[in-house]
C-alpha cells in the first residue's frame, strides 16, 4: 500500500557550481572544496563551525539580480558565437570604406533577438527565484539557545540542531539524536531520494537517545567528524567523540534530505550537511544545458556556412583585386579610389569584409530566434493537449524546456524507472488458487460476451472491509461463507503470517502498515474476506475471523529474506494447537511440501503459471501442523541458533529450514502489481516504433523481471533472457560474454526463420487498423521485411535474429560499466529487445544512460518519477517526469512531465514526429531562402567589379528575414502535419524517419543549399538576360539598377512563397494568411517606400522613388518573373513528384490514403477507425490473456527482512500498545545491528543465488530464467517448449480459463502431464512425440 | 473478463487520486479548441499524378504560346546600333578618340554614315550606349546627393560626404556632386538624313520625356523653389571637375535646364549592368503617311567629348522601334519558348514515369 504522501513540495536539487563559484564566498569555498577531506563541526556551536565555512542552507538556483541582470545576460548572449558574429558585423558596417549595407540592416534584427531572448531569460529566472525561495524560506524549528525558534531553512547552520515533526521533509542531512518514539526509532520515507516507497527505520546512538528534551539537547557538545560531502546515499561514517568517547556513526543515524518523517510525532537532529553539500544535492548531478542533435547539426552547419561565406568572400576579394587592376585602376578618370585605398590588394582586402557584410544573410540571424519560436510554440502544443491531460490528478502534460522538441521524434532508447513510472505502485490482491481451485476471474456465462462486474460489496457483513478493496468474484465470498475449511485456513495464513502493524486509532477503522505493499495487499484482502488482522502484540497476534475476536499466541517468526524467499509463523491459536504458517516463492515452498500435497501442487502450480504468465506477482501458501513436542524441540534448537554468536544466520536459517518442512500447501496468491494504464500498449507501440525499452530500477530482480512480463516487455515466446548477475569482474564478463555466443549461435540456427518471422511481426504491427488495414498491413510487412537487409549483416547486432532480453544486477552493472568492459555491455545489451537492470543506484542509472548516449550515437529518453531518477532523467538526451506520487522532484529535474506512462507514446509519435518533422522542413527551407536571397550578391559581384554593391534596395535586405519571409515558414512549423495524429499511433513506423535522423541531415542540407543556389543563379541570370535588352513601353530602358532591383526582389519574394506553398502540407487558414499576407506585405512596404511622401521626407534614404510603380507596371517584368517562378519551381515539383511517385515514404502512403478515404467520404473509413481502437483494446486484452506459457514463477516480493525481529523484540510497537513491554527484554537489544548484518549478507548472498529456480534439478526447467552461466539450462529450455506447445497439457491450461467447465475434468490430464513435464526429461520426449496442435492453432484458438 | 486486465474507468470508480478532484478544484484540463489541439480544418495539398502532370503540360501549353507571341514582336522590332568609339584607325572618330583631354576647349567632332534597309515606322528612340563602364559599381552608385538634387539648399551648400571627392572644388560645393554627375555623358549626337539627291536633312530630335515621370516631377528639383534664375540660385557653387559647362548651363529651356535637365536625371538613373544604354532623344513620327525614319543612308554627326579609350570602354548609338512589350528582346521570347517545351516535355516523361513504375497499388487496395 502506498503511504499517502504530503503534498509535494518544491524541491529544488538543481545546483549550479558556476554559481557558487560566482558568490561571494567563492575563494574559500573553493579552497575548502578542494581540501575538505573531512569534515569537523561541534553541536550547538556555530563560532566553532562557522571557521569552516561549510555551506550553508540556502539554495541558489537563479542566475540574476535585478542588477546583474543586463550586463551578465547581455555577456552570456554574447558568448553565443552567433551573437558575437553580428555584433562583429556591426562594427565592420560602421567602417565607411567597407560598409556595404547600412548599420540597421544587422542592428535591427540584432535587437530584435537579444530582446527576446533576455526576456525569456528575466522570466525563467523569476520564477527560478521564486521557488529557491519557497524552499529556503521554509520553516524549520532550529534549537538556539537552548530554545526551539522558528528559523527559515536556510539560514540553518552546519551543527544546529533542528526538531522535525511527523509528516515534515527533513531539511538538511541530519544526524539523529533522539526520537519521540521508543529506543530513539524513527520511520522516514525515502521516495524523494531513492525512490523506494517503504518506510525506513533509522535509530540515533543509545548515548543521544537520552537526550530528550531541548534543555538537554542544548548542553550537547559532541563533536563530530565525519567524511566530506558525497553522493553516497547508502553510506555514511562518521565518529561522535563526546565526553571523552567515540562512538561511531553509519546511515542507521543520519536523516537525509529529502526524506520525510513518518510515523514518528518528533525527532531532533544534528545538521551535517547543508544545502548544496546534502546527499540528495550532491546526487542530482550537474546541470547540463541540453542541446538536440538538430541543435549541434546547425551549429555545425553553420560553421560550414561561414566557411563558405569566408571562401565566397576570398574569391569575390580575388575577383575585385584583379578587376581593381584590370579596370578599376583604368576607371579611375571616373571612379578614383577611396583615400585610404591606394593599391588594388588593399581595395580587395577591403572588399573581402564589404561581401562577409553583403553576404552574412545565408547565416540567418533570425534563425535561431524562428527555431526558439517555434519550439516553444511545440512546446505550447504539448501543454494544451487533453489527451495528455489526466484528470485524476488534473495535471496536464507540461514541457518544462523548449529547447528538445524536435528530439522527441528521434528517440531510440527509453530508460524507464519501474516504481510509479510503470507501475502505479500499488498493489492489489487480484487472484488466488485455494485447494486446487481458482478464484478471482470473472466471466459472464456467455462467456464471448466479457462484462465488467461489480465488484463484490464487503461491507455489508463485514464492518471492517477496507473500502478500497476490489474483487469481482463472488464464488470466493461463497466459499468463504460456506465455510470451505481450506478458504479459511486460506485467509488465516494472510491474517497471521506477515509484519504489518495495524493502527486502529477509531474502532473499526484500521490502518495498515506495511513494510511492504504487497502484504499490504494481501493482508487487505483477508481482512475483507473476514479474517481481519486487528492488533498485535511481541507475543500475540490478535484477529477477528468471521466476526469473532480470536488471539493467537506468536511463538515465532521465520523471517523473510532474499535467499528464503518465504517466510513462516509460528502460533498457537486458542484452542492450543500449534500451527506453522508459511508462505513464500513456489519454487521455494513447493520443495518443503508434505507428499500427500503434491496433487494439488500440480494443480496449484498450473494456477501459478497462468498468474505468472499475467505478471501477476505470487505466492504460495502452506501450513504445518506441530505437535507440542515438535515445537518444543525445534525451539530449543531455535533458541540455541539465536544466542549463537557466531555464524548466527547461518544457524538459524538451518533451523527454520528444519521446521519448514512437510507443509500442506494450501493455495496460491496473486497480487498485481498495478501498472499504469495502458503501460503494455503503450510499450508494444512503442517497440513497433524501434524504440528501445530498458527498465532500470531500484527494484529487486524478482520484481523487476515480473513487470517485464506483466507489461510485455518480456515475453515467453522469446528466444531467451539472460541474467547476468556475477559479483566478479571475471563473473561478469564471462556472462556477458556466454550470453552473445549464445545470441549468435542461435542466430545461427535460426537464421532460416527470419523471413517468417517479419512476415509476422509485420502482421502484428497493423494490428487494430480498421478499414485500412489491409493495405497498411501490407505495407509495414513489406517495409519490415526489407529492413534487415539493409542494415550491415557484418554487425554484431544485426546478426542477432532471435528476441533476447538482458536482465542485470547493479552489482554486476557495477562492473559492466567498467571502461574496460562497457563495449562488452553496451554490445549485448543493444543486441536485446528487453534489458531490466535492477537494483542500481541512481548513479547508476546515469551510467548506463551516458554509456548509451556515448556509444551509440542515439537519442536517449529516460522516464522516471522519483528523486533517484533525477540523475538519470539529466543524464539523458530528454528527460520525462512522471508527476505521480513520489513528490516532484523528478518531474523539476525533467524536460517533459505528464501523469501517466501511457502518454509517452503520444508524447513521441505524436508531438516529437511532428516537432522533428516541422523542424527539419523550417530548416530546410530556411536554409534555402536565405540561400536563395544571399547568393544572388555573388553572381551580381562578377558584374558589378566585385565592389560589393548590393542587388536589393537595403530596406529588402533588412526586412527580407524578418518580414516578408519569416512569418509562412513560422507557420508552417508550428502547424505542419504530414498525416494526422491518430495515423502516427496506429502507424508507429512512421516513427522511423526520425531516429534515422532522414529529414534533415548534411545531406538534406546539401540539397537545400543546392536548391538555394540554383534558384539564386535563375533569380540573377533571367532578369539579367530579359532586362539588359528590355525597355519600358515608353522606350525608357529597364536595365537601370533600381528596375533590376525592384524585379530581382519580386522575383525572389514570390519564388520563395510559392516554394513555402509547395512545401507546405497542411494549410490551416493561419497558413493562408502569413502566406497570402506575406506577398501582400511585400507589394505594400515594397510601393510605401518607393513613394513620394517618404522621399519628400527622407530623400536621402528612400531614393528608389517610383521604381516599384515604375518597374511593376511593365508586362516584361511580370513575364521575367513569371519565368524565373517556373523555372525555379518546375524542377523542383518534378523531383517531388517522382520521389513521391516511385519511393513514396510511408508517410506520404498514408497520406495518400487520408486523401482518398476523405474523398470517397465512405462510412467505412469512420467505422473501421472506430473499430480499429477497439481493436487495439481487445487485442491487449487477448494478449493479457496470455499463451500456456512455458513454467515460470511469478513470485516477486518487496519486502526487506529483519521486521520479524522487529515485532517480536516489540521495538516498533508502541508503549501504549504495547501490553507486555518487558517481554521485549527476550530478543538481543541490539537487534539493528543484527539487522544491518543479516542485510549486508544477504545482500551478498542473493546476488549469488539467481532468483528463480535455480536451486535443485529444477533450475534446468525454469528456462525462461536460466542464467546464462548455466547453458545446460538452454538446451533444456528449448526442449520443453517445444513439448509444452505440442502437448495436449497446454490445451487444458487454455481452456481451464473458461468458467463454464469444471476445473477437475482437465484436472486429471494436468496432473498427469505436468509432474512429467517438471521433473523428467523423459516426459518431454513423449510430450514431444505425442501429436497436439501446431503452436499457432493454440495461439488462435486461445486468442478468440 | 478477468480482473487483472487494466482498465482505465474501472480504476477511476474507487481510487481517487491524490489531487482529490473535488467540485472546488479548478481542472486544469487543457481547453478544447481546434487550434490548441492542432486540428484546425485544412487543405492538405498532396502532390498526385492528377495534380502533377497537368500542372506541366498546363504550362506548357501557356509558355510556349507566349513565347511565339514575344519572339514574333521582338522580331518585328527594328533596330540599328552603330559603335562610334574610334578605336579603329579606320574610325572616323579615331582622332578624336586619340586626342582626348579633358580640358580641350574645341570640341572634337566626327562624322559617321550608316545605311538603313529598313524603314523605321513608328517612333524612333535613340540610344547611346556604354560598355564597359562601371555604373553599378558600389562607390559609384552611393556617390550622389540625392537631398540636393532634390532640390534642398542645405544640402547645395554642404553636399554630402556620400560624394566625396567630388564633393567640393576650390572651397565651393559642386552642384551637382558626386562621381556620377561628374562623369555625365556628355557627347552630342546629332541624326540627319542623306536624301537621294544627296542633301542632308537633319531629324527633329526630341530630347524631353526620356525620363521617368517620377525622376522629373519629384526626385530632381532645381533649388530655390521656382526662382527661374538657375544662375542666381548656383552662384556658390561649382560645376563638376569634367563638366565643360555648369549645370544652370546644360539647356536653354527653363524646364530642362539644371538638376531637371532630363539628360542628366537619365544619367543619374544608374545602370545595373556595366554594358547598358540610356535613351538619349526620341524621334516622333509626325505622320501616318511616311515612316519615321525611311530606309536611306544617314550621317551621325558626333561631338566627341567624351573620353572612354582609357577604361577601354565603348561608345554606340542604337535607334529602335518598340512594341508593347518595349524594345527588342529575343531572349524572352525564345526562353519562353525553351521553358514551356521543357515543361510540356517534363510532363510527358513523367507520365511515362508514373504508368510504368509509379507506385500506387496501395491506393488501389484502401479504394477497394
Amino acid at each position: 500500500m502506498t503511504i499517502p504522501k504530503d503534498i509535494p513540495e518544491k524541491w529544488f536539487p538543481i545546483i549550479l557550481p558556476l554559481k557558487r563559484k560566482k558568490e561571494g564566498l567563492s575563494n574559500s569555498t573553493k579552497i575548502r572544496k578542494g581540501t575538505e577531506e573531512e569534515r569537523r563541526l561541534r553541536a550547538n556551536d556555530r563560532e566553532y563551525n562557522e571557521k569552516f565555512q561549510y555551506a550553508s542552507n540556502c539554495i541558489m538556483t537563479s542566475k540574476y539580480n535585478i542588477i546583474t541582470f543586463l550586463p551578465v545576460n547581455l555577456f552570456e548572449q554574447f558568448q553565443e558565437v552567433a551573437n558575437t558574429y553580428f555584433l562583429f558585423l556591426l562594427i565592420l558596417q560602421l567602417i565607411p570604406q567597407i560598409s556595404s549595407l547600412s548599420w540597421f540592416t544587422t542592428i535591427v534584427p540584432l535587437v530584435l533577438v537579444l530582446s527576446i531572448t533576455a526576456v525569456k531569460d528575466a522570466t525563467d529566472d523569476y520564477f527560478r527565484h521564486k521557488s529557491d525561495n519557497q524552499v529556503n524560506n521554509r520553516q524549520s524549528q532550529v534549537l538556539i539557545g537552548g530554545i526551539l525558534q522558528k528559523e527559515k531553512w536556510m539560514n540553518v547552520r552546519v551543527g544546529d540542531i533542528i526538531k522535525l515533526e511527523n509528516n515534515q521533509f527533513v531539511a538538511a542531512d541530519l544526524l539523529l539524536l533522539s526520537s519521540s518514539e521508543p529506543h530513539s526509532l524513527c520511520y522516514i520515507e525515502t521516495a524523494e531520494l531513492d525512490g523506494e516507497t517503504n518506510m525506513k527505520v533509522r535509530q540515533s546512538l543509545s548515548v543521544t537517545s537520552e537526550l530528550g528534551d531541548p534543555n538537554n539537547l542544548a548542553q550537547f557538545d559532541g563533536e563530530v567528524v565525519c567524511e566530506p560531502p558525497n553522493n553516497k546515499l547508502d553510506r555514511f561514517c562518521g565518529t561522535l567523540y563526546w565526553k571523552d568517547c567515540k562512538y561511531p556513526l553509519s546511515n542507521q543515524n543520519m536523516l537525509l534530505r529529502g526524506c520525510v518523517l513518518r510515523n514518528t510525532e518528533s525527532c531532533y537532529g544534528l545538521v551535517i550537511f547543508a544545502g548544496p553539500d546534502t546527499k540528495l544535492m550532491q546526487n542530482s548531478g550537474r546541470t547540463k544545458f541540453k542541446r538536440t542533435s538538430i541543435d549541434r547539426l546547425m551549429n555545425t552547419l553553420v560553421l560550414w556556412i561561414f566557411g563558405f561565406l569566408v571562401c565566397m568572400g576570398v574569391i569575390l576579394a580575388i575577383g575585385n583585386a584583379v578587376w581593381e587592376k584590370e579596370v578599376g585602376a583604368l576607371f579611375q578618370s571616373f571612379l578614383p579610389w577611396d583615400p585610404p585605398v591606394d593599391n588594388f590588394l588593399f581595395s580587395a582586402f577591403l572588399s573581402f569584409w564589404s561581401y562577409v557584410i553583403i553576404l552574412n544573410t545565408v547565416v540567418p540571424i533570425s534563425l535561431y530566434v524562428s527555431v526558439e519560436v517555434i519550439r516553444l510554440g511545440h512546446s505550447y502544443f504539448i501543454n494544451w493537449d487533453r489527451r495528455m491531460f489526466c484528470s485524476r490528478s488534473n495535471t496536464a502534460a507540461e514541457a518544462r524546456t523548449t529547447t528538445l522538441n524536435e528530439e522527441l521524434g528521434q528517440v531510440e532508447y527509453i530508460f524507464s524507472d519501474k516504481t510509479g513510472t510503470l507501475t502505479q505502485n500499488i498493489m492489489t490482491f487480484n487472484k488466488c488458487s485455494i485447494n486446487g481451485r481458482a478464484y478471482g476471474e470473472v466471466m459472464d456465462i456467455l462467456g464471448a460476451q466479457k462484462k465488467r462486474v461489480q465488484p463484490l460489496d464487503f461491507s455489508a457483513w463485514n464492518p471492517l472491509a477496507d473500502r478500497d478493496f476490489c474483487f469481482y468474484d463472488q464464488s470466493l465470498l461463497e466459499a468463504v461463507m460456506v465455510g470451505e475449511p481450506a478458504v479459511h485456513e486460506f485467509f488465516r495464513v494472510l491474517s497471521l503470517c506477515h509484519t504489518v502493524m495495524s493502527e486502529e486509532k477509531k474502532e473499526g477503522v484500521l490502518v495498515y502498515k506495511a513494510q511492504s505493499p504487497d502484504e499490504g495487499a494481501l493482508v487487505t484482502a483477508a481482512r475483507n474476506f473476514g479474517f481481519v488482522f486487528r492488533s498485535r502484540t511481541p507475543g500475540t497476534v490478535t484477529t477477528q475471523e468471521l466476526g469473532k475476536a480470536v488471539t493467537y499466541t506468536l511463538l515465532a517468526i521465520l523471517d523473510f529474506n532474499n535467499i528464503r524467499k518465504r517466510m513462516s509463523v509460528i502460533v498457537r491459536n486458542p484452542a492450543g494447537r500449534i500451527r506453522l504458517y508459511c508462505k513464500g516463492a513456489d519454487t521455494v515452498l513447493f520443495e518443503r511440501l508434505h507428499s500427500c500435497s503434491h496433487e494439488l501442487m500440480n494443480i496449484t502450480s498450473d494456477h501459478l503459471n497462468e498468474y505468472a504468465a499475467d505478471g501477476l506477482r505470487t505466492l504460495a501458501v502452506a501450513y504445518r501442523d506441530l505437535s507440542e513436542e515438535q515445537w518444543e524441540a525445534w525451539a530449543e534448537r531455535f533458541n540455541g541458533a539465536d544466542k549463537a554468536t557466531d555464524c548466527r544466520d547461518d544457524r538459524l536459517s538451518a533451523a527454520y529450514e528444519e521446521i519448514e518442512q512437510d507443509m500442506m500447501l494450501l493455495g496460491a496468491t496473486a497480487v498485481e502489481d498495478k501498472l499504469q494504464d495502458g503501460v503494455p500498449e503503450t510499450i508494444a507501440v512503442l517497440s513497433l516504433a524501434n524504440i528501445k525499452v530498458w527498465v532500470l530500477t531500484g527494484d529487486k530482480q524478482e520484481t523487476a523481471v515480473n513487470i517485464g512480463y506483466s507489461c510485455k516487455m518480456l515475453t515467453d515466446d522469446m528466444t531467451e533472457i539472460f541474467i547476468v548477475n556475477g559479483h566478479t569482474v571475471q563473473s561478469v564478463r564471462e556472462e556477458l560474454r556466454k550470453s552473445r555466443e549464445r545470441m549468435l549461435e542461435s542466430a545461427r540456427t535460426r537464421d532460416g526463420g527470419k523471413e517468417v518471422e517479419a512476415q509476422g511481426w509485420g502482421g502484428a504491427c497493423a494490428f487494430g487498423n480498421g478499414c485500412g488495414a489491409g493495405g497498411a498491413s501490407n505495407w509495414v510487412s513489406n517495409e519490415s521485411k526489407c529492413s534487415p537487409p539493409q542494415a550491415p549483416p557484418s554487425s554484431f547486432l544485426e546478426s542477432i535474429s532471435g528476441e533476447f532480453a538482458l536482465i542485470i544486477s547493479g552489482h554486476s552493472l557495477a562492473h559492466a560499466l567498467e571502461a574496460d568492459m562497457e563495449r562488452e555491455f553496451l554490445e549485448t545489451a543493444c543486441a536485446c529487445r528487453a534489458v531490466i537492470c535492477c537494483r542500481v543506484t541512481p548513479l547508476q542509472k546515469a551510467l548506463v544512460v551516458e554509456l548509451v548516449k556515448r556509444h551509440k550515437k542515439a537519442v536517449t529518453l529516460a522516464i522516471g518519477d522519483g528523486a533517484n531518477d533525477v540523475s538519470m532523467i539529466k543524464t539523458a538526451h530528454i528527460g520525462v517526469g512522471i508527476s505521480g506520487q513520489e513528490g516532484i522532484q523528478a518531474v523539476l529535474a525533467s524536460d517533459y512531465s505528464f501523469s501517466q506512462f501511457r502518454f509517452l507514446q503520444r508524447l513521441l509519435l505524436v508531438h516529437g514526429r511532428w516537432s522533428y518533422l516541422r523542424m527539419c522542413r523550417f530548416l530546410c527551407y530556411f536554409f534555402y531562402k536565405n540561400f536563395a536571397f544571399t547568393m544572388v550578391h555573388f553572381w551580381f559581384g562578377f558584374f558589378c567589379g566585385f565592389s560589393a554593391q548590393t542587388v536589393y534596395d537595403q530596406y529588402f535586405i533588412t526586412l527580407y528575414n524578418i518580414v516578408y519571409t519569416s512569418l509562412p515558414v513560422l507557420a508552417m512549423g508550428l502547424f505542419d502535419q504530414d498525416v494526422p495524429e491518430q495515423r502516427s499511433l496506429e502507424y508507429p513506423k512512421l516513427y522511423e524517419p526520425g531516429q534515422l535522423n532522414l529529414l534533415f541531415n548534411k545531406r538534406e542540407f546539401f540539397i537545400c543549399i543546392a536548391q538555394g543556389i540554383y534558384t539564386s543563379v535563375v533569380l540573377f541570370f533571367i532578369p539579367y538576360g530579359v532586362l539588359s535588352h528590355a525597355t519600358q513601353s515608353n522606350g525608357v530602358p529597364l536595365a537601370d539598377y533600381q528596375t533590376f532591383a525592384v524585379t530581382t526582389a519580386t522575383a525572389l519574394v514570390i519564388v520563395v512563397s510559392v516554394q513555402i506553398a509547395l512545401d507546405t502540407g497542411y494549410w490551416t487558414a493561419i497558413n493562408h494568411f502569413f502566406i497570402w499576407g506575406s506577398l501582400g506585405t511585400y507589394f505594400t512596404i515594397l510601393f510605401a517606400m518607393h513613394s513620394s511622401i517618404l522621399f519628400n521626407i527622407f530623400p536621402k534614404q528612400f531614393h528608389f522613388l517610383g521604381s516599384a510603380h515604375n518597374t511593376l507596371g511593365q508586362p516584361v517584368v511580370w513575364l521575367t518573373i513569371a519565368l524565373a517562378t517556373v523555372i525555379c519551381i518546375a524542377p523542383v515539383l518534378a523531383f517531388r513528384f517522382l520521389k513521391l511517385d516511385l519511393k513514396p515514404q510511408l508517410s506520404d502512403t498514408v497520406r495518400y490514403t487520408q486523401l482518398v478515404l476523405q474523398k470517397k467520404q465512405k462510412p467505412c473509413g469512420r467505422v473501421g477507425r472506430g473499430v480499429g481502437g477497439a481493436g487495439v483494446a481487445s487485442g491487449s486484452a487477448l494478449g493479457r490473456l496470455g499463451r500456456g506459457g512455458s513454467r515460470r514463477s511469478g513470485y516477486a516480493f518487496a519486502h526487506q527482512e529483519g521486521f520479524g525481529e522487529l515485532i517480536t523484540s516489540g521495538k516498533n510497537m508502541r508503549m501504549s500498545s504495547l501490553a507486555l513491554a518487558s517481554f521485549a527484554s527476550r530478543h538481543s537489544s541490539n537487534w539493528i545491528d543484527t539487522l544491518r548484518r543479516k542485510k549486508h549478507a544477504n545482500s551478498t548472498g542473493m546476488q549469488n543465488t539467481p532468483p528463480t529456480g535455480e536451486d535443485s534439478a529444477a533450475s534446468s526447467q525454469a528456462p525462461p530464467l536460466s542464467t546464462s552461466s548455466s547453458p545446460a539450462g538452454k538446451a533444456g529450455q528449448a526442449c520443453y517448449e517445444y513439448v509444452l506447445t505440442h502437448s495436449p497439457d497446454d490445451i487444458a491450461l487454455s481452456v481451464i480459463r473458461s468458467p463454464e467447465r469444471e476445473v477437475g475434468e482437465y484436472s486429471t490430464g494436468t496432473v498427469q502431464e505436468a509432474p512429467f513435464v517438471w521433473k523428467g526429461t523423459g516426459a518431454r520426449i513423449n510430450g514431444a512425440s505425442s501429436p497436439g496442435p501446431p503452436p499457432i492453432a493454440e495461439e488462435t484458438s486461445s486468442g478468440e | 473478463m478477468m480482473a487483472s486486465s487494466y482498465s482505465a474507468k474501472e480504476e477511476d470508480g474507487h481510487h481517487s487520486g491524490p489531487a482529490g478532484l473535488g467540485a472546488a478544484t479548478r481542472t486544469r484540463k487543457p481547453d478544447n479548441t481546434a487550434f490548441k489541439q492542432q486540428r484546425l480544418p485544412a487543405w492538405q495539398p498532396i502532390l498526385t499524378a492528377g495534380t502533377v502532370l497537368p500542372a506541366f503540360f498546363i504550362i506548357g501549353l501557356i509558355f510556349i504560346p507566349i513565347g511565339i507571341g514575344l519572339y514574333v514582336t521582338s522580331n518585328n522590332i527594328n533596330e540599328f546600333e552603330i559603335d562610334y568609339t574610334g578605336t579603329d584607325m579606320s574610325s572616323p572618330c579615331f582622332n578624336c578618340s586619340q586626342n582626348f583631354s579633358w580640358n580641350s576647349t574645341t570640341p572634337c567632332k566626327c562624322v559617321l554614315s550608316f545605311y538603313l534597309d529598313q524603314p523605321f515606322e513608328s517612333n524612333v528612340f535613340m540610344y547611346y550606349g556604354l560598355s564597359n563602364f562601371y555604373q553599378n559599381h558600389r562607390r559609384y552608385v552611393k556617390s550622389r546627393d540625392d537631398s540636393q538634387l532634390n532640390g534642398d539648399e542645405r544640402s547645395l551648400k554642404e553636399p554630402s560626404k556620400e560624394c566625396e571627392p567630388y564633393r567640393t572644388n576650390e572651397n565651393k560645393p559642386i552642384a551637382p556632386c558626386g562621381a556620377i554627375a561628374n562623369s555625365m555623358f556628355n557627347d552630342t549626337l546629332d541624326l540627319f538624313y542623306i536624301n537621294p539627291s544627296g542633301s542632308k536633312t537633319q531629324i527633329p530630335l526630341n530630347k524631353k520625356g526620356i525620363a521617368w515621370s517620377t525622376d522629373k516631377r519629384v526626385k530632381f528639383r532645381n533649388p530655390g523653389g521656382s526662382n527661374p534664375n538657375l544662375t542666381a540660385v548656383f552662384k556658390d557653387t561649382a560645376k563638376p571637375v569634367n563638366w565643360h559647362k555648369p549645370v544652370y548651363e546644360l539647356d536653354s529651356e527653363a524646364d530642362n535646364n539644371g538638376f531637371i535637365n532630363e539628360d542628366f536625371i537619365v544619367w543619374m538613373r544608374t545602370a545595373a549592368l556595366p554594358t547598358f544604354r540610356k535613351l538619349y532623344r526620341i524621334i516622333q513620327k509626325n505622320n501616318n503617311m511616311t515612316p519615321t525614319l525611311p530606309r536611306g543612308n544617314y550621317s551621325l554627326e558626333v561631338t566627341y567629348n567624351y573620353p572612354v579609350r582609357s577604361f577601354e570602354g565603348r561608345k554606340r548609338v542604337i535607334l529602335s522601334t518598340i512594341s508593347w512589350m518595349g524594345g527588342k528582346n529575343p531572349f524572352l521570347g525564345i526562353a519562353y519558348m525553351t521553358v514551356g517545351s521543357i515543361c510540356f516535355f517534363l510532363g510527358v516523361v513523367l507520365l511515362f514515369i508514373h504508368h510504368k513504375y509509379g507506385n500506387r497499388n496501395n491506393s488501389s487496395d484502401i479504394a477497394s
